[in-house]
């Protein structure tokens, strides 16, 4: 563009005056250049609404309007919404009903639903649905925004407030929901040092290429304002980083080969707008492409290229667990049913693509970043830069979603190293496709399994094989392939058993940690052939998993017991009577002539879940400190991703203590203040930090309770700078500036640490891999356009036992986000490399797609979690996607067991069967 | 680093088009898309001040829709019930967001194969207006997209208007779109059909297209000429065949198979003409 021209409009209210330049987008033009970085940029391409804004009253993408276009015209964006910074009735009954999660989808939600309450005051659901739709969020199912929206017009609520003791259990609003809400959370694109140059990263554009760099001096001289590039031989340290340390095997940038498509072979550094004006097809690299496989199948050739020379024949590891005599097993049965199933890549298509900044300072380097394991990046970047772990400081920012993937590195050694080298602040923020090609996906599957049971219904023998395409690198590779093997058999008392697991690379994207590391892949396998043994057996599916449910006493396939806890039995039995009335409303729909060609069906799951690590410590520490002013301080490193672990771990600590949740201030995420709690993964935040954070709680209390000397019985209270401690009749007043603080300014310092009790697993996957399991189970009722292959959800019903619901609120939230993703894996979602690299042709449910849910919480107390919970975050996803292909089947008969179940599979499904109809009619 | 120009009327714009080559902008749906993070370096012709450009009109032989009219234009247009088809098309256009911006010129000339506007414009019989420094032409939006992302503008030429011949108070229509979710969705296949009918209730014209199924929206001509004469009421869609349907040429893709495709094409029809004679059909 010919530099800028000036615009003049008007921008929540207040006149601008800016020079821009025309044709740059909107988005651009208003974070940028005006700060208003509540709109956020999601894609750039008009797919996911999260920059909408309102133009004259109009919701459109800012992403994809010209600056130039609101020349003269009125802009509304999410910080025109809270009038003087007080939270609109919108606002605030999205945060009543935790509608935002991590945040980042909330601007352009907020600002498309304002725009529709303007309209149409009392909007109903397919109103909000057609005003939203254009607004994908990964986190939170959809659900609870609808309700909110619904709810805004008359919203009136005042928050719950934790009264001293009573957080637990409560729905209070998330404490970090105010800037959720009001746009003002800072995302890692919108954190960042002032002054920074710009990094882009050069990728390989084939699944397995050779490169050579041209001049890549004169490159950087012939383009003013770019510092520098930099390749494998600018990095201080090893070339190399790994979530698990013994398979670490990935490096920054590519040497001599890359190994998959979008694979970093360089970055270039310099000014902003010197490296936007780049066109990065004219950076000075010779590709040759080379033979690549993308399928196991592939990959286990004997003539297939080997990615790792420490892996021969492309194996990366294995996992096996076995009981029991499985020949016996199977001879002892009055059924048996088999089947092979198949999964694709699952990109996590959070909202927010990875971004970060980082500084040099001194001899040390600072980098804020989206993540979800502050320390384990500290040591691996430590380990690029070939520095100590304590010269690096990790200061996460909001994270816009996770879901597994923010555990990896991704912008920051990039970060890392420019910083380091150049002295500078330094910025980058992939692009959506940047971030769908480079980062990791679910590891596609390919499963066998042959399950029996015997004449009286009771599951005897199962023999599980199943082969995860971990892709280039190893990743969380290795945890897939211990995880898949203990939780194959499902929640279910299988006595004889053998389940093998095998991760294969291959020149696919990077394979890594996603909601549940493999479990919902081995769940669909064995919840498909329990409906299917259920029937061979002519007994009622769920009382066919009732009746093999696992229980407290009962043995699990690597040996463990639970003498307290275990409430899968009980979360089956709870669908009893829906799942009966289900059956008939499904039944009477089919009977109706008036209803030919649509087929209404009823499918069911169960699910468990270990949480924490498997067989490997994974301790968590939490800080709490009491000030002389009356402020409790909470130092937490447990990342909230969204979920709202902030929340829950303020809860659990303030009734440790006896002091409410609004005397809290809160320290988070930053290496250099908050201890080790660990990574937000493995569903272990509430059950291992919030441990911690009750045991923090715990200490702080004792030693408040020691200030007034009564017993702890005593209810502790604040009130200004005084602490009462009343027991009986008795109150104590203690003056906390009289008494002497610590270096830190604490009167009071509690800590908390907690590490479960697990056990290795031995040569048969025997032992004790978690001190707790969560479980679960739900039924999908759905119904099936025959001759269109289209599958419409009615309903959920979902049922979780989370052994104590800290915040009701949020488990809700979990549950129907979690199932969301269920949808998207069992209905629509596959990432082809190369393809959909992008989030029109990568599909995942929008607010259309979701049903209502209902969530039933059981609480069967955990002797370990805190005040008896357990974890729930990645659970929920385990059960949703068998549930809906056992309803589809239910309804029509047919089995759908290469995903995703898109209209085009059920179609020629359905076709099978009824090819085999008449066929069997004719014979 | 191109230049960017917005004229406030058509004059200005085609004088400037008289000099050096422009890229035309409208609603950016698919031009901020298309171009992802690479620097624009082409000239710019962005058409969304031009007044005339924009809105539907009546006119003596028809309608005109300017070509910069907005999918949410058309979705609040008072119109005949022969453009209900193309109001619920507008409405399946992406996302509100996207029917705020996108606008009825650029649908046709991005010539995706999965334009959503492309079959109910052909079942309208809709003709492009080309404007260009040296004059105006007209032709049939037909023989106006020649192919995947191909059409025969020139690169001198902008779309000034979509004209529909008149349309009879009798017209009927309607579209039916298929996609793996519901809102942000390319489609699978999509269907647009208007049936006129005299006063005994026999179709005097039908006109039929399938889109996503063939490299350009394509209109199925011979089941159109079968269904002449023939009653517009319950049961027509029981007239057509899987020949109907073999005109089109559909690809496999990430969306569905060429095979299911063609099915859901003919199944999308059948409803669509059961929707368009379906008594009591009120004006939207």
């Amino acid at each position: 563009m010919n530099g800028g021209i000036e615009l003049s409009f008007s921008l929540n209210g207040e006149p601008q005056n800016v020079m821009a330049p025309p044709a740059e987008r909107l988005t651009k033009l208003l974070r940028e250049r005006l700060g208003k970085t509540g709109t956020k940029v999601g894609c750039d391409a008009g797919d996911c609404g999260a920059c909408t804004v309102l133009v004259d009253g109009d919701p459109v993408c800012a992403c994809m309007m010209a600056s130039a276009q609101v020349n003269g015209r009125t802009v509304t964006t999410i910080e025109g919404l809270a009038a003087n910074g007080s939270l609109s009735k919108l606002q605030q009954s999205m945060l009543h009903h935790g509608a935002a999660q991590c945040g980042i989808c909330t601007p352009g939600m907020i600002v498309s639903a304002a725009a529709l309450l303007e309209k149409t005051s009392t909007p109903n659901e397919d109103e909000i649905m057609d005003a939203l739709g254009g607004v994908l969020c990964r986190c939170t199912g959809y659900r609870k925004i609808i309700r909110a929206v619904m709810d805004a017009p008359e919203f009136a609520e005042a928050p719950q407030r934790s009264n001293s003791g009573a957080a637990v259990g409560a729905r209070l609003n998330r404490v970090d929901g105010d800037a959720k809400v009001k746009g003002t959370e800072l995302f890692a694109a919108d954190a960042g040092f002032a002054n920074s140059l710009l990094i882009r990263a050069i990728r390989s554009p084939y699944h397995r290429a050779g490169f050579r760099f041209g001049d890549l001096k004169s490159y950087v001289s012939a383009h003013p304002g770019v510092e520098c590039v930099l390749t494998a031989e600018d990095i201080p340290g090893r070339n190399l980083f790994g979530v698990i340390p013994p398979f670490a095997d990935q490096p920054v940038f590519a040497e001599q080969e890359t190994r998959f498509r979008g694979e970093a072979v360089a970055a270039v550094v310099g000014d902003t707008e010197a490296i936007e004006a780049l066109d990065l097809s004219n950076f000075p690299v010779e590709w040759e492409e080379l033979p690549h496989t993308l399928l196991p199948s592939d990959a286990l050739e004997e003539t297939a290229p080997q990615l790792h020379e420490n892996r021969p024949g492309n194996q990366m590891t294995s996992g096996l667990v076995r009981c029991g005599d499985q020949e016996a097993g199977f001879r002892q049965s009055a059924a048996t049913v088999k089947g092979r199933f198949s999964t694709g890549y699952i990109e996590h298509a959070y909202i927010e693509p990875e971004a970060g900044a980082a500084r040099r300072v001194g001899n040390r380097v600072e980098i804020k970043v989206c993540t979800q394991a502050p320390y384990m990046n500290r040591d691996d970047i430590a380990a690029i830069l070939g520095i100590a772990p304590e010269q690096v400081r990790i200061m996460p920012t909001a994270v816009g979603g996770g879901f597994g993937s923010k555990l990896d590195l991704s912008t920051h050694p990039f970060l890392a190293i420019a910083a380091w080298k150049l002295d500078r602040a330094v910025r980058m923020v992939y692009t959506r496709p940047e971030s769908m090609a480079s980062t990791t996906k679910r590891h596609p599957s390919e499963i066998t399994a042959k399950i029996a049971a015997t004449q009286d219904g009771k599951l005897c023998a199962m023999e599980f094989e199943g082969i995860f395409n971990t892709g280039a690198y190893a990743s969380w590779g290795p945890t897939v392939a211990n995880r898949v093997p203990v939780h194959a058999s499902g929640p279910y008392h299988i006595p004889n058993y053998s389940a093998r697991s095998l991760g294969v690379h291959s020149n696919g994207p990077v394979s890594g940690a996603f909601r549940g590391f493999g479990v919902p892949q081995s769940a669909i396998a064995q919840e498909s052939l329990f409906d299917e043994l259920a029937d061979a057996l002519a007994v009622d599916r769920l009382e066919f998993r009732i009746n093999n449910a696992l229980e407290n006493g009962i043995p699990t396939v690597t040996g463990q017991v639970f003498d307290q806890g275990c409430g899968a039995k009980k979360c089956l039995e709870t669908l009893r009577g829906r799942w009966q009335s289900a059956r008939t409303n499904a039944a009477t729909f089919n009977a109706n002539s008036k209803n030919t060609g649509r087929r209404r069906g009823v499918g069911l799951s169960g699910l468990w879940y270990g949480c924490g690590n498997t067989s490997l410590p994974n301790p968590s520490t939490i800080r709490v400190g009491l000030r002389d002013n009356g402020t409790l301080v909470l130092f937490s490193g447990a990342v909230d991703i969204g979920q709202g672990a902030n929340t829950v771990i303020a809860q659990i600590c303030a009734d440790a203590v006896g002091l409410p949740v609004e005397a809290m201030v809160f320290v988070n995420d930053d290496t250099d203040l908050t201890p080790d709690a660990g990574k937000t993964s493995a569903s272990r935040q509430t059950f291992i930090s919030g441990k911690a954070a009750f045991l923090a709680g715990e200490n702080l209390r004792e030693k408040l309770l020691r200030f007034a000397n009564v017993s702890n019985e005593a209810r502790l209270a604040l009130d200004g700078t005084s602490l009462t401690a009343s027991e009986g009749d008795a109150t104590h007043r203690i003056d906390l500036a009289s008494l002497a603080i610590d270096n830190e300014g604490f009167v009071a310092l509690g800590e908390g640490t907690f590490d479960p009790p697990t056990s290795p697993l031995d040569e048969n996957g025997q032992g004790n891999p978690y001190a707790a399991f969560g479980y679960g189970a739900q039924m999908v009722e759905l119904e099936v356009d025959e001759a269109l292959g289209t599958v419409k959800l009615l309903k959920l019903t979902a049922v979780h036992d989370v052994g104590r619901a800290i915040n009701p609120t949020l488990i809700e939230g979990q549950i129907e986000g979690g199932s969301a993703q269920g949808i998207g894996l069992a209905l629509m979602e596959e990432f082809i490399p190369g393809r959909s690299e992008n989030l029109h042709d990568y599909l995942i449910p929008t607010i259309g797609d979701v049903p209502p849910i209902e969530s039933i919480i059981l609480e069967e107390p955990d002797a370990f979690g805190p005040y008896g919970a357990k974890g729930l975050g990645e659970h929920v996803l385990v059960a949703t996607a068998p549930a809906i292909l056992n309803a589809i089947r239910d309804a029509t008969g047919a089995t759908i067991r290469n995903l995703p179940a898109t209209p085009d599979k059920v179609r020629s499904a359905i076709v099978a069967v009824q090819t085999q109809q008449v066929s069997d009619e004719a014979g | 680093m191109g230049n960017f120009s917005r004229p406030t009327c058509l004059d200005d714009a085609l004088r400037n088009m008289e000099n050096g080559s422009w890229r035309i902008l409208a609603g950016g749906t698919d031009f901020y898309p298309a171009q992802g993070d690479r620097p624009i370096t082409e000239n710019l012709l962005d058409l969304t001040a031009i007044p005339e450009l924009r809105g539907i009109s009546q006119l003596d032989d028809g309608w005109r829709f300017g070509g910069l009219t907005t999918w949410s234009d058309v979705i609040k247009a008072s119109l005949p019930l022969a453009f209900d088809g193309l109001k619920a098309a507008a409405r399946e256009v992406g996302s509100i967001q996207i029917q705020n911006s996108g606008t009825i010129a650029g649908n046709i000339c991005n010539a995706s194969p999965a334009a959503d506007g492309m079959p109910p414009l052909l079942s309208l019989s809709a003709e492009v207006e080309l404007v260009s420094p040296s004059g105006t032409r007209r032709m049939p939006l037909d023989d106006f997209v020649t192919g995947v992302r191909s059409t025969s503008c020139r690169p001198d030429e902008l779309v000034r208007a979509v004209h529909i011949p008149a349309v009879s108070t009798g017209s009927r229509s309607a579209f039916l779109k298929l996609g793996a979710r519901r809102y942000l969705v390319i489609s699978i296949a999509m269907a647009a059909v208007l049936i006129d009918s005299n006063d005994q209730g026999k179709i005097t014209r039908a006109r039929i297209a399938v889109g996503s199924c063939s490299p350009v929206a394509q209109r199925l001509i011979g089941l159109e000429q079968r269904l002449l004469g023939e009653s517009a009421a319950s049961g027509l869609s029981e007239l057509v065949t899987g020949g109907d349907i073999s005109v089109l040429n559909p690809i496999n893709d990430v969306r569905a198979s060429a095979s299911y495709r063609l099915s859901a094409a003919e199944e999308l029809v059948r409803r669509a003409l059961e929707e368009a004679v379906r008594p009591g059909v009120e004006a939207s």
